[in-house]
């Protein structure tokens, strides 16, 4: 079945099985290795991207629903090489060991943060239960999420009435 | 892993639908928001023939009012119900309910109707649709039908949807002025319910004048406490009414014995919920 | 809050500074180099079936529909490869009668573990390999399963394997009264039995089945076509690997390349020499094409090795005034269906630290390795240490409570003063350095303990339906694996050496090869920060070359918190190396005496003057090499290979406080204080960055995790939507701070970190939720400590 999807601004027109999930199409089909899975029931969340502007898991989406839509992953998000600030403050706070569950914890963050500018520490770690990680023990990744946050609006201030 | 092979239709319209799965014979599966579907294809639980998706039919997103309820389209969102004030205001159980499901991602995926269709037993929807008297609009090739919540779960991921039948929309009676609270109990916050106790309370002059209790998973379907509310319901809204109509709390149930709770413990939370879910609803 | 020991100075300052990673730029970007992400051209997926029986004789397999299904290449099972697949290494005889199954990485006979491999299929693409599993019929005959460890190991229990005529593997024994490093238990007990002023605690302690449960799935490519064989490999041993495939396959050492990328975290898990790394080898070599082979999750958790799963038989003797006079530890070790790399060393490596911090004058250690069929167990982050400290520090709480005495005063009353090192200990180590008086005074002011026992003793008093509960747990371990002499008298199959190699460029770059393999640490950061402080060059001229057996050809790779304390510690003598022998080209190039040479921030000064070369300038010096002292080497390259002379011993307080749910059994943490002591410090972010993640693997055993099997020994907890791994929702805030005690058994006067947060954390959360519902008579609770446990546990004592 033919699908076209924009991935990380560029239009990709593609054959592919109606059974392919989006995270194989990215990698597998598109090269866009950045994106990586982590498990095969949708609760690690190291596979998340955003399908027009919300995060989702990649992995419990068929290729074939995101047809005519958009996708945003890791490597999309830096730009002309500037970092995104939440890109910045997990390398900043000491965020990521590993590195694994980084692109689906970042992406995660990043919706979390449009959802609410301002989060509290208890909505930052709600806002990330659907991302596991086994290396930081979550307290670094809740701080740099906290920081970006402080940047983002301190960027957004002069906006009025940007926040969603 | 990786699902087996299957066709796929994305219809744009609910005839389309209807007439898709019609043609696709018993071997077909519906895909709403996927959440719980993907999962399930990925392991190979499931080898459908054909995959029918949903998520192209505007029609049945969304939600409105309908004078003496709201009507939730099946393929409404978790995330768009959490947004949608009329949800707050007219039957804030299921927002309660609803905020709970699993993570913000699939949240963003994962329907109203989806969950309802695929009733598992700790889903978190259930209990709620079944407590506030929710009615389940079904389309099929011989047109439609209404039904009831308590008759729509007839037990482990089973409903009365026929083969040939779609989920189009459920009709929530309003229960505006009602205070609602959902008390979810499980190990970590990826967790599936244990048990979970949905309840919702009009409280008039200090006393209790309408009571909605339901279970999460102390059967194979959602529970009505309903010992619960009739204790409850012409009582003062105290610490003791609830106390002792908690106690009835697990009466008619089946509970599951699983790793996490054997039937006993599983009584024993329905009852401590209910007073907490009771407590937080009534504001006492 | 997190404040920080002054560092001690060193000349560049780079130790004890919280530099932000090198490591980062391509992992948040998605620029990584996962194996799962590679691609060669040709390239065959290999997908692996697996039996869904715990234990069964295969009576006939039938590839024929596999074969003719769209894009498979090949297909073979266990027959196919009989002759080549040699066994999987086990390279830690523990002892000389060990028993010890064959372990082929394709099943030939028999399956031994629901998950064993019976097949593999080779395809175009991920997807026809593993459509192509479906047309595999393989007929099976049921065998007897042995599930439970304690049946297992009794007399008359069914075999997991029959040949070997016992499920008992071997018994391991240490004894000091035997070795003359203390007196004899069985007297020390007898004596606290029939005083009256003695006591004796016995308990039996579960360590139950945990999965390491790495972010990224295994994942291995085979390149056959090169002058040798490449293999990518999500693993932490490269070196390791490439020895043991080399040894096990027959293949020559020589012909064998083993690269290990960016590698998704491993917590002992990727320290395996893996059946589908074998399978991967061989069925490139066979075909001449490239072959992947990347796990699922599922598969993951059904066939990767698991964690811990011991039984702790433990017997403490004291006096009533708290002082204790032995320790009696006998253990059965599940190791699951087969012997993997160090499967029967892990519980072993226990031995050495039941005795804890603390002046055991009696002790005596046995264990036994049990087979049962289950996936085998193997190295799980801390390994054996953290069974030991758990056993160890739950009964000593498990003392305190039995006396009435305050958990931290028993300590006190028993743990080896700071005047007292080095110190011999009963098991046979001797610790260079400790202070744990600091460490425990230290943790005690951050967590406000008096005030939280004032608040514990009001909500007993009105029987608040939540009670809180406070934790003790210290801990030292032994870090490094390594001495080699040490390793070689426990009959471990390798030594604990480092290599490393600094290469001083023509420009004053700095090239470092180590032998360590990172996969998450942040090795390149730290060892930069090592080499730019030692050498005073920048921290950014510093490139870390790591985990390809062809540019770091030597080394032991990762695990047992040994990078920084042996690896690191190469790499600081390689560079004193470099700088020797920089200094008699820099005395030559300033026409002085040697002697009369200076090193400091990367200059040699002649003393008392103005007059310096940068080590830079020696290196283009060098490099042109026109003017050479007489018999010297126009080289700055160094190659060390480094043995340390002992073990390092970190060590540290943690106190934790629990809110138990007394209606619901429900453990929530309320705070966590971890005052670890890990010798000098090099990147204070790094550390904390470990001891986070360290709490957090700690406290999920004790609270959440557990490899749970049926009764047909089908594995329940299959997924992450069953095997809980905590999520950010479900873990505090934690305090962290620490005490800077230097080892004095390495020159740079560093520990190690890797573990020490995971092996503190389990006691101290399970030892906080006793504290809260001892009042009801509990004195155990089985980990996890679900609140169906806990509950259940109320209900019983309170009978």
């Amino acid at each position: 079945m033919r699908i076209t999807v924009d991935v990380d601004g560029t239009r990709y027109s593609d054959e592919v099985e109606p059974r392919m999930l989006l995270v194989h199409y990215l990698r597998d089909q598109l090269g866009k290795v950045g994106t990586v899975s982590g498990c095969d029931t949708s609760n690690c969340g190291a596979c998340t991207v955003h399908l027009d502007g919300r995060s989702v898991k990649s992995c419990s989406v068929l290729a074939v629903q995101a047809d005519g839509h958009e996708v945003t992953t890791v490597e999309g998000l830096a730009q002309d090489g500037t970092l995104h600030p939440v890109q910045e403050a997990f390398h900043e706070c000491h965020a990521l060991q590993c590195g694994y569950c980084t692109p689906g914890m970042i992406m995660q963050s990043i919706d979390l943060l449009e959802e609410n500018p301002d989060p509290d520490e208890q909505q930052v770690r709600e806002g990330l239960e659907g991302n596991l990680c086994r290396c930081t023990g979550y307290q670094n990744i809740v701080k740099a999420v906290q920081s970006a946050a402080g940047t983002m609006r301190e960027g957004s201030a002069p906006q009025a009435g940007g926040a969603r | 892993m990786i699902p087996s092979a299957f066709d796929y239709v994305a219809p744009e319209t609910l005839d389309d639908a209807v007439r898709a799965l019609a043609d696709a014979g018993d071997d077909a599966k519906i895909i709403a928001g996927g959440q719980s579907l993907t999962p399930v294809l990925r392991l190979r639980m499931n080898d459908p023939s054909v995959v029918i998706d949903l998520g192209r039919i505007p029609a049945l997103r969304g939600v409105r009012d309908d004078g003496d309820a709201l009507v939730i389209g099946a393929m409404t969102t978790h995330h768009d119900i959490l947004h949608e004030p009329l949800v707050r205001e007219h039957a804030l159980l299921i927002a309660e309910a609803t905020a709970t499901i699993a993570d913000p991602q699939i949240r963003h995926r994962g329907t109203f109707g989806g969950s309802l269709a695929h009733a598992d037993p700790a889903g978190d929807l259930l209990a709620s649709a079944l407590a506030l008297g929710a009615e389940m609009t079904i389309a099929g090739p011989n047109g439609r039908r209404q039904v009831a919540a308590a008759e729509f779960f007839e037990d482990l991921f089973t409903t009365s949807l026929q083969p040939d039948e779609i989920l189009v929309d459920i009709r929530v009676p309003k229960h505006s002025g009602w205070t609602a609270h959902y008390e979810k109990f499980n190990r970590t916050a990826q967790a599936w319910s244990i048990v979970a106790v949905a309840a919702a309370v009009r409280v008039d002059g200090g006393a209790i004048a309408e009571a909605r209790v339901a279970l999460t998973n102390m059967a194979s379907v959602p529970v009505r406490a309903r010992g619960v509310e009739e204790a409850l319901v012409g009582r003062a809204a105290d610490a003791a009414t609830i106390r002792d109509a908690a106690e009835r709390a697990a009466e008619g149930t089946s509970p599951a014995v699983d790793g996490n709770a054997d039937a006993d413990f599983r009584s024993h939370l329905a009852r401590v919920l209910t007073s907490r879910a009771v407590t937080a609803a009534a504001g006492v | 809050m997190t404040a920080v020991a002054e560092p001690a100075s060193s000349p560049a300052g780079e130790f004890g500074r919280s530099r932000a990673r090198k490591e980062d730029a391509h992992l948040i970007t998605g620029r990584s180099r996962w194996t799962g992400n590679l691609t060669l051209p040709g390239m065959l997926h290999m997908a692996v079936l697996r039996s869904p029986l715990a234990h069964a004789r295969i009576t006939g397999i039938d590839v024929s529909e596999a074969k003719s299904m769209p894009g498979v290449v090949a297909v073979y099972t266990g027959a196919d490869l009989a002759e080549e697949q040699g066994d999987l290494p086990s390279a830690w005889p523990i002892t000389p009668d060990m028993k010890k199954p064959p372990a082929p990485a394709l099943a030939v006979d028999t399956v031994n573990f629901a998950g064993d491999a019976v097949a593999v299929v080779l395809a175009r693409s991920d997807y026809e390999a593993h459509d192509a599993l479906e047309g595999i019929d393989v007929d099976y005959e049921d065998l007897p399963v042995v599930l439970d460890l304690e049946s297992a190991a009794a007399e008359g229990s069914e075999l997991v394997h029959p040949d070997l005529g016992t499920n008992v593997s071997a018994t391991w024994k240490l004894d000091s009264g035997e070795a003359g490093s203390g007196g004899d238990v069985e007297q020390a007990i007898a004596e606290a039995e029939s005083s009256p002023d003695g006591i004796v605690v016995r308990r039996t302690l579960r360590q139950q089945r945990l999965v390491p449960a790495f972010m990224e799935p295994r994942a291995v490519v085979v390149d056959p076509n090169a002058q040798q064989a490449t293999m990518w490999s999500s693993t932490q041993i490269p070196h390791i690997l490439k020895l043991m495939l080399a040894m096990t396959l027959g293949i020559p050492e020589h012909k064998l390349r083993v690269i290990a990328p960016d590698v998704g975290g491993g917590f002992g898990g990727k320290l395996q020499v893996t059946p589908e790394e074998v399978l991967t080898l061989l069925t490139a070599r066979r075909l001449g094409k490239p072959v992947k082979y990347a796990e699922s999750r599922s598969e993951s958790m059904q066939a990767a090795h698991h964690g811990r799963a011991q039984l702790q038989k433990l017997t403490l003797a004291a006096k009533r005034d708290g002082t204790v006079t032995g320790m009696k530890v006998e253990l059965l070790a599940d190791m699951g269906a087969y012997m993997r790399l160090l499967s029967p060393g892990i519980p072993v490596l226990g031995a050495f630290m039941f005795n804890g911090i603390y002046k055991i004058p009696a002790y005596h250690f046995s264990c036994s390795p049990v087979f049962t069929s289950k996936v085998p167990t193997d190295a799980y982050r801390g390994a054996g240490r953290p069974e030991a400290t758990f056993g160890i520090e739950r009964m000593m709480s498990e003392l305190a409570a039995e006396l009435g005495i305050d958990p931290l005063e028993i300590r006190e009353k028993n743990w080896i003063t700071h005047e007292e090192f080095p110190f011999n200990t009963v098991s046979g180590l001797t610790y260079d350095t400790g202070n744990y008086e600091a460490a425990t005074a230290r943790a005690r002011e951050l967590f406000g303990y008096d005030a939280l026992r004032r608040e514990q003793a009001e909500r007993r008093e009105r029987k608040d339906p939540v009670q809180l509960g406070i934790g003790v747990s210290t801990f030292t371990e032994m870090c490094g694996l390594a001495p080699s002499r040490v390793l070689g008298s426990l009959d471990y199959g390798a030594g604990g050496w480092e290599h490393a190699q600094v290469r001083m460029l023509p420009t004053g770059k700095v090239e470092v090869v180590t032998g360590i393999s990172p996969h998450g640490q942040g090795h390149v950061t730290g060892f930069s920060q090592v080499v730019a402080d030692r050498l005073g060059v920048p921290f950014d001229d510093v490139e870390i070359i790591h985990g390809d057996t062809q540019s770091a050809p030597k080394g032991l790779d990762t695990y047992g918190s040994r990078s920084l304390t042996v690896g690191g510690v190469a790499v600081a003598h390689a560079v004193a190396t470099v700088i020797a022998k920089a200094r008699p080209i820099a005395a030559h190039m300033m026409e002085c005496a040697e002697d009369d040479l200076e090193f400091t921030e990367g200059r040699f000064q002649v003393r008392g003057t103005e007059k310096a070369v940068g080590i830079t300038d020696v290196a283009l010096a060098v490099f042109a090499a026109h003017d050479m002292p007489e018999g010297v080497e126009p080289s700055l390259d160094s190659d060390v290979t480094y043995d340390p002379e002992n073990f390092s011993f970190p060590h540290g307080t943690h106190l934790c406080a629990v809110e138990v749910d007394t209606e619901t059994g429900r453990v929530e943490l309320r705070s966590y204080v971890a005052v670890d002591d890990v010798g000098r410090v090099v990147n204070p972010m790094l550390v904390e960055g470990q001891v986070h993640g360290g709490l957090a693997q700690g406290i999920a055993q004790a609270l959440f995790e557990e490899a749970v099997y049926d009764e047909s020994g089908t594995l329940l907890s299959g997924s992450f939507a069953e095997y809980l791994i905590p999520t950010a929702a479900d873990l505090p805030s934690f305090t962290t701070d620490r005490t800077e005690t230097p080892a004095t058994s390495n020159t740079l006067g560093v520990k190690g970190v890797g573990e020490a947060g995971t092996i503190a954390s389990t006691p101290a959360v399970v030892n906080a939720v006793l504290d809260a519902v001892r009042q009801f008579g509990v004195r155990d609770i089985d980990m996890p400590c679900t609140p169906m446990r806990v509950w259940k546990a109320i209900q019983e004592g309170a009978r």
